[in-house]
């Protein structure tokens, strides 16, 4: 028998074993894998509406006089300039200037700062803001406060605005978020998501994430698992933590450049990131195809033409809406350019591919 | 609950194997496409090809999982599925029927023998669950 360990669960838990979902194991969490099955889930919010638990998720709160300006030591991306009730994604970064975390930073008022981080780093980050955060400034580990469900695909923002009967959402934009009441919860809806669809994210207490959760799948949401999250976001370009971004990777090699703002004064990793920016990036984040038959996978080695391995796949799928296998792969800068020809080992065979501009998929 | 027809015999790596003349017809389960999840991908030998008992003979791969096909019996493929290439899915959707992978002219057919009966299988996978 395997060493068994105790397994958070959210507070939907009861929701997904009565779905009858294949439960796994992600970040310390018992989380749904699918229900009806990958594809069909990936279908579902690429052409209809699905809805996602992303109770995990961790949840880490800046607090005081000037919260956004002490996030702003914390982060790359820039906070003191955001009006309230927005949002940006930012790298959380070691002195090195590699990836703590990846975050989605929400500027709830000029005393308030919610981080969304990833479960898989709650508490690396928490200990990392603490011991980084000036004095006056009060950090919080809010995450066992907070459900969230992500409502994804080209009608979610309709179902969503319908449960919403003081507010309008239709009108949110990208990147903004609200606090209204949905379908008699109260909720922080944003309007941010993982999947390159429209849609919304909603922060609810986790003692109203059952009610909530039942009135958006009654009226139509499909409920997806961590299967179909992973290749939506992969077929969108957007990076997963622990593959594709690491304390082994800066956003400069990552191809998030715009997610630093290096003119807006200091904060952790900066000096490094400058000298990167001066020296040039050694290595680049890039999407493939594979020409070849077979399915990338993370791991594998990408090879020059010469058959040299020169680097590694982090993320690869069989792309359900494109039908053709896609990935993710640091390679040298020399081999970054669209169209660049490599090569995927794949158990031993050299499997061709080209490196290909992202996102993949674009609604 | 999965489906385990009566009328086939079945190996330990969840194939199952139906006798017609001498030659043998080969695919998966429905237990077994049904742990994978959709399939998207299958690598399959060639016509010609000789296959070993015990030795991979080719690989499924599900949306997350890389599976290699072990050869419940020896023999020489004399047939693959080649709609599979296209269409994988069909593993999941009709594992006993359109979803079948090679036929096989097996070395030595009392080798069938060795496979789980519908009722020895039925157990094995009970025992997995």
């Amino acid at each position: 028998m395997a060493e068994t360990k105790e397994m958070r669960r959210t507070p939907l838990h009861g929701r997904h074993l009565s779905a009858r979902a294949r439960m796994v194991e992600f970040a310390d969490h018992e989380l749904p894998a699918h229900y009806s099955g990958v594809m069909d889930e990936h279908a579902a919010v690429r052409e209809r509406v699905g809805v996602f638990d992303v109770s995990h998720m961790g949840e880490i709160a800046l607090e005081g006089k000037g919260a956004p300006e002490a996030a702003d030591l914390l982060v790359s991306n820039r906070l003191a300039s955001l009006e309230n009730g927005r949002a940006c994604y930012t790298g959380v970064l070691t002195e090195q200037g590699t990836f703590v975390d990846d975050v989605i930073a929400y500027r709830i008022n000029d005393e308030r700062v919610l981080l969304c981080v990833n479960a898989v780093n709650r508490e690396k980050v928490l200990a990392h803001v603490k011991a980084n955060a000036p004095g006056s400034i009060e950090v919080r580990d809010e995450s066992d406060d907070w459900a969230q469900v992500a409502v994804q695909g080209p009608g979610a923002v309709a179902l969503v605005d319908n449960l919403a009967s003081e507010t309008t959402l239709t009108s949110l934009k990208r990147f903004r978020f609200t606090e209204t009441k949905v379908a008699g919860a109260t909720a922080m809806v944003a309007r941010t998501g993982y999947t390159g669809e429209d849609g919304f994210e909603l922060f609810c207490s986790s003692d109203d994430a059952t009610s909530l959760w039942d009135a958006i799948t009654e009226v139509g949401a499909i409920p997806c698992g961590l299967g179909a999250r992973d290749t939506l976001r992969l077929e969108a370009g957007l990076a997963l933590y622990g593959n594709d971004i690491d304390e082994e990777h800066s956003p400069l090699e990552a191809g998030m450049g715009w997610t630093v703002k290096l003119d807006k004064g200091d904060f952790i990793g900066r000096d490094a990131l400058v000298r990167q920016k001066e020296g040039g990036v050694a290595r680049r984040l890039v999407g493939f195809e594979l020409i070849a038959r077979g399915v990338p996978r993370n791991g594998m080695a990408i090879l020059d033409e010469s058959g040299r391995t020169v680097g590694k796949v982090t993320s690869g799928t069989m792309s359900p809406t494109l039908k053709k296998p896609i990935g993710m792969a640091y390679v040298p800068s020399s081999l970054s350019e669209p169209g660049t020809p490599i090569r995927v080992d794949i158990r031993g065979r050299p499997a061709e591919a080209k490196v290909v501009a992202m996102p993949f998929y674009k609604r | 609950m999965a489906n385990i027809p009566e009328d086939l015999r079945y190996s330990e790596e969840h194939e199952w194997l139906r006798p017609a003349g001498d030659q043998v017809t080969i695919g998966i389960t429905d237990h077994a496409q049904n742990q994978m999840g959709d399939i998207v991908f299958i690598e399959l030998p060639e016509v010609g090809d000789e296959i070993t008992r015990g030795e991979a003979f080719g690989t499924v791969e599900s949306t997350k999982a890389v599976s290699e096909l072990f050869a419940p019996i020896s023999g020489r493929i004399v047939e693959i599925n080649d709609t599979l290439v296209d269409a994988p899915e069909a593993i999941n959707e009709d594992p006993y029927g359109d979803g079948w992978m090679v036929r096989i002219e097996p070395t030595d057919l009392s080798d069938l023998d060795e496979m789980m009966t519908s009722e020895a299988y039925q157990e094995l996978v009970e025992s997995e669950d």
